[in-house]
């Protein structure tokens, strides 16, 4: 798109697990960019690849049974087979994470305020002193009320809603310039999911950082990022702007991720409709398009094509299909659309 | 914490009591008369009569108990002079104050478990680690399948070849023995050194395999992983998150493997001629002297009760979520 380099790169990214049933293709394929002060949402079914893609970021795979090809580019440096001690140097502090559920997430053993001090003190050589002062700060900042008493309790003492905060604190205390939250609001009730979501958002435009979010709501993406990638068996099936993916989706996985929403506007006595089928194996995916077992679309393709050649996506705004756009845009004002209201 | 040790310590005792009160009244059960054995060979019904009655036997069992517990607490009068608290009363089969040979074997016992624990405490979980973190390599299948002959093992059978090999065979060390420490440290050191190892391999299987698959397991766990994620190093996860959370179970089977050895580590002491506890148990079966019984499942059961109630404490101490009440 620019030819400057993005910040982040992801390029050809394919993550393999060996298992005892054979090799696990979690990610296949897969490439993005994201510039700074952006927020890229990656949605898509549990298994889709989401969290092995983030994960893989920042090498978190275990190196024995994972094998990780392509290329991650951050801010220029080559992430894919660095060195374990070039890895610790980006992690929690030009990259870092927050997790799903902040109560096992968090070591149960030791403090909140040291588990947010101590990469801090790791990655600025600061003292004792004074990365407690910066957890006391880092705790201001995300909203915990007492930062300077709460800064000694432990995990447990915390509300579900605090913990997570705790964790958006420990994972923002050395700036980092990219931050992977892999579904931090999903653990949460619906009112602490839009404050921790607010935050991410006030903290971002504070600091600047890129956000990469994962999840499987399309609600929580819907006001909270730029981009998104809807992933579906480890690879992305469509790209675009927030508004461009939900407001005229493409691919026929998205028609269903949106058509298995609820809705407050629909009857209650109405059912959802759920995606027929469940998510390929990942050990064996099915040839073709991976989607075609469950796809309604198969036979406005015609032929035999979804059934023997995997369809790319296309550059920039596009869907992994072998509908034409035109098609895509047509079966989505048609039959779609009417459908979600 | 104060609370706490109050409460289960008086729970201690009621279960202290009530194991001595089954202890003695099982023996009653027994089909055997134990004054048969102070009777000598020309036995008459008036001496055995006579000998019953100096020992007690001729009261009804729950006054005889009620006797007993007294003369712990606050000592005893029999018919060859006051015995003071804490009285067991004298042994049925030599006559000695049973008090005063539990004093003389108990150092015996205290010498074979700490030396013994210290050693599979510190091998087991080091090997445990060691595997742990090369897990999936061949240092891990090695110690893996080590550990799994070293669990079938039997202390009878590796004392033995021990004894074979290392005092008769080559003449590297004496026969085990116990000698106090207060004498000689040394002595204490080498004589006690067989016993220590032959122990300890079936406890180092066991500690070995326990603390492998709770470092593999804590390194699995999410807040592992985010200490990872947080750049920390590879020896800080390991040591400060994993082996934190895996402290806990192998502190709980410490503490309970430490109380029972205090009981008496039978096998060890009789594949070593050596007189502790658990041999002083033993005989006190056989012979059928209840004093002396009594005693020793006192102290043995002491020693658990006590074991349990510091592992709970040390608990509160490792975990912060466990509250203490």
């Amino acid at each position: 798109m620019t030819a400057t380099t993005p910040f982040l790169s992801v390029r050809d990214l394919y993550v393999r697990f060996a298992t005892e049933d054979g090799t696990v293709k979690a990610v296949d394929g897969l490439s993005f960019e994201l510039e700074r002060g952006r927020t890229l949402g990656i949605v898509g079914e549990s298994g889709s690849g989401k969290s092995v893609t983030n994960l893989a970021v920042l090498g978190l795979h275990d190196p024995r049974t994972t094998e990780i090809e392509g290329e991650i580019l951050l801010d220029g440096q080559e992430l894919t087979g660095a060195p374990e001690s070039a890895l610790e140097k980006v992690r929690g502090h030009k990259a870092a994470m927050i997790f799903q559920d902040s109560l096992t997430a968090l070591s149960p053993y030791y403090t909140v305020g040291r588990q947010i001090a101590e990469p801090f003190r790791k990655h600025t050589g600061a003292t004792r002193r004074e990365a407690r002062l910066r957890a006391v700060e880092m705790l201001k900042r995300v909203g915990i009320p007492n930062p300077a008493l709460r800064v000694d309790d432990y995990p447990h003492q915390f509300s579900g809603g605090m913990r997570q905060r705790a964790m958006i604190a420990m994972a923002l205390v050395c700036d980092p310039q990219l931050l992977i939250a892999d579904e931090p609001t999903t653990a949460l009730d619906v009112t602490v999911q839009a404050q921790i979501l607010d935050l991410l958002k006030d903290l971002q435009q504070q600091t600047g950082s890129a956000i990469i979010l994962i999840t499987h709501d399309l609600g929580v993406v819907a006001h909270t990022v730029d981009e998104l990638l809807v992933m579906y068996a480890g690879r992305a099936v469509e790209r675009g702007t927030v508004r461009e993916v939900l407001g005229a989706p493409r691919h026929p996985y998205t028609w269903g991720l949106l058509g298995s929403m609820p809705r407050l506007t629909s009857d209650v006595e109405e059912p959802l409709s759920p995606i027929p089928g469940a998510p390929p194996s990942l050990l064996a995916p099915p040839p073709g398009c991976p989607f075609h077992p469950r796809c309604a679309s198969v036979a406005a393709v015609g032929g035999d094509r979804c059934r023997t050649e995997r369809p790319e996506l296309p550059a920039g705004r596009g869907a992994a299909c072998h509908l034409t756009p035109e098609r895509q845009r047509a079966i989505f004002a048609g039959q779609i659309k009417p459908r979600l209201r | 914490m104060l609370r706490f040790l109050v409460r289960r310590s008086l729970g201690a005792i009621v279960i202290i009591l009530l194991i001595s009160a089954i202890t003695f009244f099982l023996f009653f059960a027994l089909p055997s008369e134990p004054a048969l054995m102070s009777c000598g060979k020309n036995c008459t019904p008036d001496a055995l009569a006579v000998i019953n009655k100096n020992l007690g036997l001729d009261q009804p069992v729950p006054v005889q108990y009620w006797h007993y517990m007294q003369g712990i607490f606050m000592g005893r009068d029999f018919t060859v002079g006051h015995c003071p608290a804490p009285c067991f009363g004298y042994s049925f089969s030599n006559q000695q104050p049973v008090w005063g040979t539990i004093v003389d074997r108990f150092p015996t016992t205290l010498s074979i478990t700490l030396g013994g624990a210290a050693v599979f405490l510190v091998v087991g979980v080091g090997i445990g680690m060691i595997a742990a973190a090369f897990r999936g390599t061949w240092i891990d299948k090695f110690f893996s399948s080590l550990s799994l002959v070293g669990g079938a093992l039997q202390i009878y059978f590796v004392g033995v070849i021990a004894l074979a090999v290392l005092v008769s065979g080559l003449h590297w060390m004496d026969n085990p023995a116990y000698h106090p420490i207060t004498e000689d440290p040394v002595k204490w050191f080498t004589g006690m050194l067989i016993p220590w190892l032959v122990l300890s391999i079936i406890f180092i299987a066991n500690y070995s395999r326990m603390t492998r698959s709770q470092m593999v397991e804590q390194l699995g766990e999410d807040h592992v992983r985010t200490a990872r994620a947080k750049g920390l190093g590879r020896r800080t996860v390991f040591f400060r998150y994993a082996w934190r959370g895996a402290l806990a179970p192998i502190v709980t089977i410490f503490g309970i493997d430490l109380g029972s050895l205090f009981g008496g580590a039978i096998i060890t002491e009789f594949t070593f001629s050596l007189h502790g506890l658990g041999r002083l148990a033993v005989s006190s079966v056989s012979e059928t002297d209840l004093p002396t019984l009594m005693a020793v499942m006192l102290v043995g059961c002491t020693a658990i009760v006590v074991a349990n109630i510091v592992v709970d404490a040390a608990y509160a101490v490792i975990d912060p979520r466990v509250r203490l009440a």
